[in-house]
This record gives structure tokens, sequence and C-alpha cells, in this order.
């Protein structure tokens, strides 16, 4: 008998998992919309995932929920958001006590917003962010020198000079600067996932390209998992390995990034890809997509996407399609696409291949 | 101010008008020379120090470049928002700081501009038809209200906001902001202009209303005859919209890089169009792992206030040689098929 084994770490299981999660916001003394409606999806430790769509498909609003981080109207009013936190244990962050949420957020699951300007105090020094942050999640642990010197490490990790940066306020930094202490910030605590909404919105195109660099190599380095909202297809392609598009609050296509970019099986998608005019090669005229997402609160009674689909057939303004699987892979990096024609389309080489 | 120092002139003749040529045709509006310098209290900012650009009629000048580097200011000046410090703005060779009252009112008629943000662009009272009206009946180009409302109607359905009737006394807050960039193009399209001002004017909306909007401008463009001064930091875009154009590449106040759009995207020579570029992130997977990036010495952007002796670039260009580069600022010289200003470049 051999007297040590090899010890396999266990099959660990997605860290978060998302199971038929409805999102709400209440308009009125007895009216609600629902914003985000069903959706499920599992993201393991380490990977990268990216949610798209146009304004007001409820990408934001699923980041948010998916922390409780929503404005008082919104409530998380259906569905499970399991989480594995560092400790093995599997929580349900919809039933989290007020304390334990407290101790959930940053330390296991951070968020980077959109618009870095308005993340900040604009009357703290960076200094005193990184300060309060320790402060208030880190248990009160550590010295006031130990902080600093960990906030010093997080900045030159996103390449920034803390001796410059640390003693600033917001408002005297650029914006490239301030997405980067945002984003050391919201790794401060080590958490296990980053939810990042449209972490390069509104940065100048070499800002946003070293940006880029530096969280693909954090993700290296670090293994956190990622949720990226974003508009920008290019950034998806760069980092995400898989991307999840969504529609009037549904998630309607999922699949690695490959099976987005190269086949996609959702008309949707394949005109949000084809919307994009590319930057190398010869003029290639981009696809218009007319219109805009349905009103949440008078979706169409079939596939919300019908009545601005060019392939949409009568059945599709009456039966709501399901989010089928058409290629099943583990770690949930299966394609899945919602659309009844998906196949027949597939085969007129409608959808790309 | 309108200069009454200066007699009333004849409009220019015929050769100032509408050419018929695409790429021969004189251009409506130049920039000559073009400075602007903003004092504040911590020293003079230049702004723009010294930019060519020329307008011609149913082409596109693109200005491409990253935040602060000019292009917003050149507009500026273009459409007559701000006097250059030095250097003029001619229209139809006319300069317009010497225009008297009925001249000015003429280029202000003629020369329009889209702003980025709809949302602000806007006035929030008004409905649709108050907002592109105004314009209308402020030049007397429209008699009564019933007249008013047809013109204005027929402008709607040209921007493809249609059925116009629906549309006609909707308030901004009613629309998106697809819509509302249309409204605002709409206005534009009122005063029958001959060049447009579109300043970073879809970079708020979503790509695929992004498309839908370039090509309804792309329609004035071809079938008016309208010019444009487009100004994007999208190179996507303006590859797109400018690709039987021009492309102008703007950094720290100076055009680096002017030429065909076609030559200038798909072989760029400055070190800094190229770094620009690079940085696109394509929406394909396999071409955005594959490939190896250009890595600039720093990806921070020098103070206007504080500019680095010699080339503007050389603290962050790749290309960087000792000698010139930290010396001397390299002209912006005609090559081959283009104007260049890197001393690397133009010197190897």
């Amino acid at each position: 008998m051999t007297d040590h084994i090899a010890a396999t770490p266990p099959a660990e299981g997605p860290l978060l998992s998302v199971r038929g999660v409805d999102v709400g916001y209440r308009t009125g003394r007895r009216k609600q919309v629902t914003a985000v409606r069903d959706v499920s999806f599992d993201l393991h430790p380490g990977q990268s995932m990216a949610l798209v769509g146009e304004s007001g498909c409820g990408k934001t609003t699923l980041g948010l929920g998916l922390l409780r981080l929503l404005p008082r109207t919104g409530v998380v009013s259906a569905g499970e958001v399991l989480f594995r936190r560092k400790d093995g244990r599997l929580v349900d962050v919809r039933t989290l006590a007020r304390e334990d949420l407290r101790r959930f957020r940053w330390n296991e699951a951070a968020m980077v917003f959109q618009g870095a300007m308005n993340a900040f105090n604009p009357v703290l020094r960076v200094r005193d962010h990184f300060l309060d942050t320790f402060r208030a999640h880190d248990g009160g642990r550590g010295s006031r020198a130990r902080h600093l010197e960990r906030s010093a490490e997080l900045l030159r990790m996103v390449r920034l000079d803390p001796g410059r940066v640390l003693d600033s306020f917001p408002h005297e930094l650029s914006g490239g600067m301030r997405q980067r202490t945002l984003i050391a910030l919201a790794l401060a605590l080590r958490p296990q996932l980053l939810i990042l909404d449209e972490p390069t919105t509104a940065l100048d195109i070499l800002t946003q390209r070293s940006i880029v660099e530096r969280l693909a190599e954090l993700r290296e380095e670090l293994r956190f998992a990622m949720v990226f909202i974003t508009h920008d297809l290019g950034l998806a392609a760069e980092l995400a390995d898989r991307v999840g598009t969504m529609y009037a609050g549904r998630m309607i296509e999922t699949g690695t990034t490959r099976d987005i970019f190269h086949r996609a099986r959702h008309p949707y998608t394949s005109a949000l890809i084809n919307s994009v005019p590319p930057v190398t090669g010869d003029l290639r005229v981009p696809e218009s997509l007319p219109g805009g997402p349905p009103s949440l609160s008078a979706l169409p009674p079939g596939c919300s996407f019908a009545p601005r689909c060019k392939h949409a057939v009568e059945r599709c303004g009456s039966t709501r399609p399901t989010l089928d699987v058409l290629r099943s892979r583990p770690e949930g990096m299966s394609h899945a696409a919602a659309c009844l024609r998906s196949h027949e389309l597939f085969a007129e080489g409608v959808t790309r291949d | 101010m309108i200069d009454r120092t200066v007699p009333a002139t004849q409009r220019p003749g015929p050769a100032h008008g509408h050419g018929t040529g695409p790429g021969d045709a004189s251009p409506v509006l130049s920039l000559q020379g073009v400075h602007q310098v903003f004092r504040t209290p911590r020293g003079d900012v230049p702004a723009v120090a010294g930019v060519d650009l020329d307008v011609r009629p149913g082409r596109v000048l693109c200005l491409v470049g990253e935040s602060g580097c000019g292009k917003t200011t050149s507009a500026r000046m273009a459409a007559g928002l701000a006097g250059p410090a030095q250097g003029s703005v001619l229209f139809r060779g006319r300069d317009v700081a010497g225009m008297d009252r009925r001249e000015r009112s003429d280029f202000r008629r003629s020369v329009q501009f889209i702003h980025q943000d709809p949302y602000a662009s806007l006035n929030p009272v008004r409905t649709v038809y108050s907002t592109i009206s105004a314009g209308l009946r402020r030049h007397g180009l429209v008699g009564d209200r019933r007249e008013a409302r047809r013109v204005t109607a027929e402008l709607l359905e040209r921007v493809d906001l249609t059925p116009a009737e629906e549309h006609l006394d909707k308030y901004p807050h009613q629309m998106s902001g697809g819509q509302r960039q249309r409204v605002a193009v709409a206005r534009a399209l009122a005063m029958n202009p001959e060049v447009i001002i579109a300043d970073e004017s879809t970079s708020m909306l979503d790509v695929s209303i992004r498309v839908s909007l370039l090509n309804t401008l792309g329609k004035l463009r071809d079938e008016l005859g309208v010019g444009f001064l487009f100004i994007t930091h999208d190179l996507a875009v303006a590859k797109y919209f400018a690709w039987d154009g021009e492309i102008a590449v703007m950094y720290l106040g100076r055009v680096v890089e002017h030429g065909p759009t076609p030559r200038v995207v798909n072989d760029p020579q400055h070190p800094y169009t190229k770094a620009l570029i690079d940085a696109v992130c394509e929406p394909d997977p396999d071409l955005a792992h594959g490939r190896e990036r250009i890595r600039l010495r720093s990806s921070e952007i020098p103070e206007l206030t504080d500019l680095p002796p010699g080339c503007d670039f050389h603290p962050r260009c790749p290309l960087y040689e000792q000698g010139d580069c930290d010396s001397v600022r390299p002209p912006l010289v005609p090559g081959r098929d283009r104007l260049l200003a890197c001393h690397v470049v133009n010197g190897g």
C-alpha cells in the first residue's frame, strides 16, 4: 500500500450558480416591471463571462442583482444566487442576513462600477478610500501602516505610482488612472469574483487598451472570476472566455467566445456582431439593426425579438422560445440559444458559422 | 462680434460654390494655420497649435485622436463658435472674422453643428416640432405654421423618424437616444447646410443604432452633397463613414498624419496612428488573442501646459531615437500619399 496518494482536489463545482433569477423594479404603488427574467447560468472559478446586449436589456440590473446592490425599488424576486465562499460553504446571496451580506461583499465578490468618477467620494483622498475599505470589511484587523503598505502594493499591481496616487483626490487623477484605482480597490480583499460594469466605456482608446491588458494579466495572476457587462463586443471578444447575450431581460444565447463570434445561432447576436464595423481589412458594410428593445411592461407574447427580427415567422409571434442547448460542454461552457428557428436558420446559412 | 470695418462684399462666385467632381471640388470650409490658446491660472494651454484642414462638398474629413488633442476645439473654431487666436477660418474663401452681418448669418445657416450628447443638446421643454422649426422661422425659411409643420415632417422623414406625424409633438424625454440624435440631425438639416460638423455624434449610441445613424448621415452626404467635418475617437466608425474621404489624426493640438482614409487606416505610418489602430478591440476572439501588440513607452498623455521638447509624442513613442526626436518638432510634410510628421518614418 502506498503511504501517500496524490491528493486530487475534489471536483469543485461552480463558484456562482444563478438559478431562475428574476429582478423586478417597483414603479408605482401596485405596479412593478420585471427587468430580468428567468436567468440561469453557472460560473466556474477563474472564468470570465461577458454580458452583452443593447442598453435596457437588463445587463446592469442582473449584475447589481447578483450582489444585491440594487436601488431601493429593485428586488431579486425569484430564483437563487448560490455562491461558494472561500471556506467552501455554499450560500444563497438572496437570503443572506444583513451582516453576512456585508461580509460577503468585497471579501467574496466585488464590483467595479460604471463611471469611475462617481464611484469615488470626491472629498476623500484615494488613501482614505483604501483605509475605509480595509476597516469596514476586514474586521478591523491589521494596523494602519500595514493597510497603507497593502494599498501601495495594490496600486503597483495596476501600474500606478502609489507615492503620487495615494495622496491625491479623485479629481486630480485622469480617467484611466481613476479606473485603475477602482480596479485596485475592488481587488483589495482578494475577492473570488469581480463584476465590472462597462469597465472601459468613456476612456480613450489607448487607455482602454492598457486597462484591458492589465485586467487580463491580473486574472492570470490572481485567478479571480469575472462577470463583465459591456456593449462593446470587441472587448467581450478579447476579455471573455464565454459570452451571454441578453435581450429584453432574458438570456437568449450563451456559449464560448468562439461560439458567439464565429457560430452565433440567435439572429439578435448575429445582428449585434454584424453591426460593428471592423477596423482591419477592406471596408465591410455593417448591418443596421433598426428599432430598439421592447418596453419591459409590454413585452410581445412570443419571442421578444420577433418584431425586429428579419427571419421571424408566424409562430415566433406566439410561442416563446426556450434556451435550448445546441452543443453540450462541461463547466457551463455549453452553447445554447433561444430561437425557434435556430436549426433552420443555421441550415439556410443565415446565422454565421 | 460683427466686424463692421470690412465693407460688405458680394457673395463669392461660382468657383467657390458646389463642385461637381468629388475629389477636386474647392473647399467650402477651411481652417488655415489656426491656433487656440486657453488662458488658465496654471499657464497658457495651447489646445490647437497650427492646424490646416479643408472640408469639401459631399466629402468627409474625419478628425481622430484622444481626448484633449484639440479635436473639439478645432470643430468649434470651424463652426465659428470660437475665434482662432491665430490663423483664419474661411467659408467659401471668405474669412469668417471679416464677415458682415448678412454674410455671417449665411455662414451660420450653412454650417451646422451636431453635438455629442442628444440628452443635453435638445431643450427638454420644447417639442420636436418646436425644436426643428425654430431655425426655419428664425431664418425666414417658412411662411406660416402649416408650412412649418409640413417642412418639419419632411425633415423627420429624411432622417428616418417615420411616421413623422407621430413624432412631431413629442418631447425629448419620450424618445430614445437614437431618436433624439435623429432630431438633432433634422434640426441641422433644416438649415439646408453645406457643411455639417458632427462632434462625437454617434459615440453615445448603442452599436445597433450607431450604424443606422451613420447610414442616414451618409445619405445626406451622397444625395445632398453635404460636406462633413466628422469627429470621433472610434477608428472603426471613422473608417466606415469616411472611406471615400480623408482622416486627419491629431495629437496634442497638431495634425500628425493626414491622408485618404483607406491608406491611413490600412497602412498607418505615424507610430501614434499605428498605436491607435492597434488598440482597437476587434470583435473576433482569434484575431484578438493572436496578435502582437504595440507597446507604448508610457500610457499617460503629457500635460498641454508642460509639453515635452521636440516631438510631442516622443515620451510614448516606440520608434523613439535619440537626436531629433527629443529636440526638434517634426514638421507635417507631404509624402507619396499623405502628410506625415515623424522624423523616424520620414527620414527612413
